[in-house]
């Protein structure tokens, strides 16, 4: 038995460091992964997350949803602004201002927050090595603002700036590739993860948490209101995006690529593209062709994996 | 308890408006905004923790003989209780009902 | 180390004194004319002089950023800019504000693009006048090196606790060789506390910082912003006084020079006002009745102190180092007529934006600008404002 096959909730940290009475969308899989996070995380915490859709419905100003210490600056600069937190907190322990005490800094930021807007202030801090890890909930576009696209959308998702019509296929431009970017910074820790997984989810963040250095973690969050998809069905459709390998779930240790689950049968790309509303419109052509970019995505981790299909 | 936003004086906001009372989100009720709960048929229940675990809102609590139901003072009513229940205790009934 | 005058460039005094202060973090970009400031500041930490962390960041904008979050964990924190690397950290220049993260930046003041110009003005530096930070301008190197130990006393006040500028003109001062006093490091740990910060992030005491307001609370949000800043006004008094006790130089929001019998005045701000002192002693032995009137306190700017200063005089001739176009005048002006506005026998104003983008402005010109200033203001001629020295 490995931990994607074993119901294991009474050994989970009970406590909730993100707690009810936030205004996520009913059926939100990205609260849902900030939820798992914080609790393979823990109080000695501080959080410096981005504008978006986690700050706005955690955050209304006198209510808050947190636990841990948390500030939010602005929507492109959590990694910057984490970086500070560290920095600040390193010297004052060095010169014996404050006690000295493990303390993990976690920057937290939306697709757009990661991919687009704050990509430069994340670079920065990866290449600087800050002890921290940082968190990037992926729910493929701008949901905070209605449904945008994002660089981070896949390839024929129909949002409200790239909607799909006579001339159009929706997202014209594949998914920028956060986590393998991450990786080219040569930090000790990268992981895909997806709440979906949450055993895997809090496994990982603990690791980048207690990895010394700079560590990314990318998270696939599936949004119902976005995704077009009953609310219900969040947890399924991560799990859909995993089985049909669209969104593998791997680490990369020190440069070592590992993958952490194999499908027992890898689903078709059709199995997870049906039921959602952003790809409603696509043709079996067009699938098609998503489908052979999905495989050869998939095979190029498995072979960094040194694992065999 | 924090104060409703609209009877807060500029005095009474630390400086940054920074708050001090964490956690303090749980006087905001979401379960105001549900059309369908969850209800349990507590005997079929495994007692596994399925639904604790993946709910976006934690608001699954454990009962006294162990078996989970749902806070309804948070629950959103968005049924991923009921689709990952394995055994398929939990039916989501509309709010009318 | 102990009390000695030096010759030294202003940007090193500055960059000294920051360690003197014992910062915590220092997180600077590149760019002139600030960079000696953090070049001599990252030597000092590679020293070992300075036991601080030093964050070189990717672009002004996470410079401000990273500011933000040590000052967020109670940190003492400093950072230096100009011109475009202030413009790319605007957003972030008021957020600090609005969070009430003390942090004292030296602002090396550059004229901003376009066109592009690495030179000397006021216009980087009046884009932010509005986001909430405290804005102290200084003259000469002495005034730069004392402001960033005064700087820090404010901006960590606890009755304050919000960003501090200190704004010295790029090149003009920041690459000048002067003769500096510097105090002794006893002096300065008895005049500058540890920082203590109610509200620091960290995990034996949670707070949740930068909520977002609803329109029911952001209208607190920013009265208790705006009184923040009203109330650092007697917090600056009072660490001027201090530091004047202490050291035997005194700074006033507002200060004059041979303006007791003045009839007019010129109005300075930044290192001009050293240039304006030479020509009013000139043009005093010449007979005319005109003092310097130089403003150190920009924000919270300091109505009543101005007021008084100016009382009885007939005119000002205010000198800006920056155009708010399409407006009616140069930002300072702007702001000393609406001080002025509505009150009887109130000076005229006669406003001259000089020097843009380092143009040099000598002596010659001063005079000319006075002179010319005071006869406008007797035709009565004080719409507007002039372009010092445009051709055409």
């Amino acid at each position: 038995m490995d931990k994607f096959s074993v119901f294991s909730s009474r050994l989970v940290e009970k406590s909730e460091n993100f707690t009810s009475g936030h205004r996520a969308c009913q059926g939100c899989a990205e609260a849902l992964a900030v939820r798992h996070v914080m609790k393979a995380l823990g109080r000695d915490t501080i959080v410096a997350m981005s504008t978006g859709c986690m700050e706005i419905i955690s955050s209304p100003l006198p209510l808050t949803s947190w636990r841990v210490p948390w500030i939010h600056n602005a929507f492109e600069n959590s990694a910057a602004v984490i970086s500070g937190c560290e920095s600040g907190i390193k010297a004052m322990m060095r010169k014996g201002k404050i006690p000295a005490k493990k303390i993990n800094f976690v920057a937290m930021g939306g697709d757009g927050a990661t991919a687009d807007i704050g990509m430069g202030a994340l670079s920065g801090a990866l290449e600087r090595g800050h002890n921290m890890v940082y968190v990037c909930y992926d729910n493929e576009a701008y949901m905070n603002t209605g449904i945008q696209r994002s660089s981070s959308t896949p390839y024929g998702a129909s949002t409200t700036t790239s909607p799909a019509g006579k001339m159009s296929i929706g997202q014209r431009t594949q998914k920028k590739n956060m986590a393998q970017i991450a990786v080219a910074h040569n930090i000790p820790y990268v992981a895909t993860a997806c709440s979906s997984f949450p055993f895997d989810l809090m496994e990982k963040v603990k690791r980048a948490a207690e990895t010394p250095g700079a560590a990314y973690v990318h998270v696939l969050s599936v949004c119902p209101t976005g995704w077009r998809i009953p609310t219900q069905d969040a947890i399924k459709y991560g799990r859909l995006a995993v089985d049909s390998c669209v969104f593998p779930l791997y680490e990369v240790i020190d440069g070592k690529y590992k993958l952490s689950y194999k499908p027992y049968k890898k689903l078709a790309l059709t199995e997870y593209l049906k039921g959602q509303g952003r790809f409603r419109h696509l043709t079996d052509k067009e699938i098609e062709l998503i489908q052979q970019r999905v495989d050869k995505d998939y095979e190029r981790i498995l072979r960094l994996s040194k694992e065999e299909e | 308890m924090a104060k409703p936003m609209e009877k807060i004086t500029w005095q009474e906001l630390e400086a940054g408006s920074v708050v001090t009372e964490i956690g303090n989100a749980r006087v905001y009720e979401t379960g105001s905004w549900r059309s369908e709960r969850p209800v349990v048929e507590a005997s079929q229940c495994i007692k596994c923790g399925v639904c604790w675990l993946f709910c976006p809102d934690s608001c699954i609590v454990k009962a006294a003989d162990g078996h989970f139901e749902a806070d309804l003072t948070y629950c959103k009513g968005c049924g991923i209780c009921a689709k990952e229940c394995p055994v398929g205790c939990i039916t989501m009934i509309a709010e009318e009902e | 180390m102990a009390r000695q005058r030096k010759g030294i460039e202003v940007s090193i005094a500055m960059a000294d004194a920051v360690a003197q202060a014992d910062v915590d973090v220092i997180a600077a970009y590149p760019i002139t004319p600030q960079t000696h400031i953090v070049e001599h500041l990252s030597e000092i930490v590679a020293n070992g002089e300075l036991d601080a962390e030093y964050v070189p960041v990717e672009s002004e904008h996470s410079a401000m950023s990273v500011c933000c979050g040590s000052s967020a964990v109670g940190a003492r924190t400093f950072t230096s800019t100009s011109s475009q690397g202030l413009a790319l950290m605007a957003e972030i220049f008021f957020i600090a504000a609005s969070m009430r993260l003390p942090m004292v930046m030296a602002l090396a003041n550059r004229s901003l693009s376009g066109p592009l110009s690495i030179w000397n003005d006021h216009t980087d530096t009046m884009m932010v006048r509005d986001a909430g930070w405290i804005h102290i301008f200084v003259e000469n190197g002495q005034e730069s090196y004392d402001n960033v130990f005064c700087g820090f006393r404010i901006s960590e006040d606890p009755t304050v606790m919000l960003p501090l500028a200190v704004n010295l003109d790029g090149f003009i001062l920041t690459h000048m060789i002067e003769p500096v006093i510097y105090e002794d490091n006893e002096t300065i740990r008895k005049y500058l506390p540890e920082m203590r910060m109610k509200n620091a992030l960290h995990p034996d005491n949670p707070v949740s910082m930068g909520c977002f307001a609803m329109p029911e609370i952001y209208t607190e949000a920013q009265m208790s912003r705006e009184q923040g800043l009203l109330n650092a006004y007697p917090a600056i008094v009072k660490a001027w006084k201090e530091w004047g006790d202490l050291t035997g130089r005194y700074y006033q929001p507002i200060e004059t020079y041979r303006t007791e019998d003045a009839e007019y005045c010129i109005v300075t701000m930044g290192s001009y006002g050293e240039t304006a002192m030479e020509v009013v002693d000139a043009l005093r032995e010449e007979g005319e009745k005109v003092g310097v009137v130089k403003i150190r306190l920009w924000r919270p700017f300091p109505f009543e102190d101005f007021r008084s200063a100016v009382e009885g005089k007939k005119s000002l001739i205010v000198i800006d180092r920056a155009i708010s176009f399409g407006g009616p005048g140069g930002p300072v002006a702007l702001e000393l007529r609406s001080a002025l506005y509505g009150r009887p026998n109130a000076p005229a104003i006669v406003n001259y934006v000089a020097g843009l983008a380092g143009r040099d402005v000598a002596r010659s010109d001063f005079r000319k600008i006075i002179l010319e200033g005071k006869a406008k203001a007797s035709k009565g001629e004080t719409e507007g404002f002039t372009l010092y020295g445009l051709r055409g």
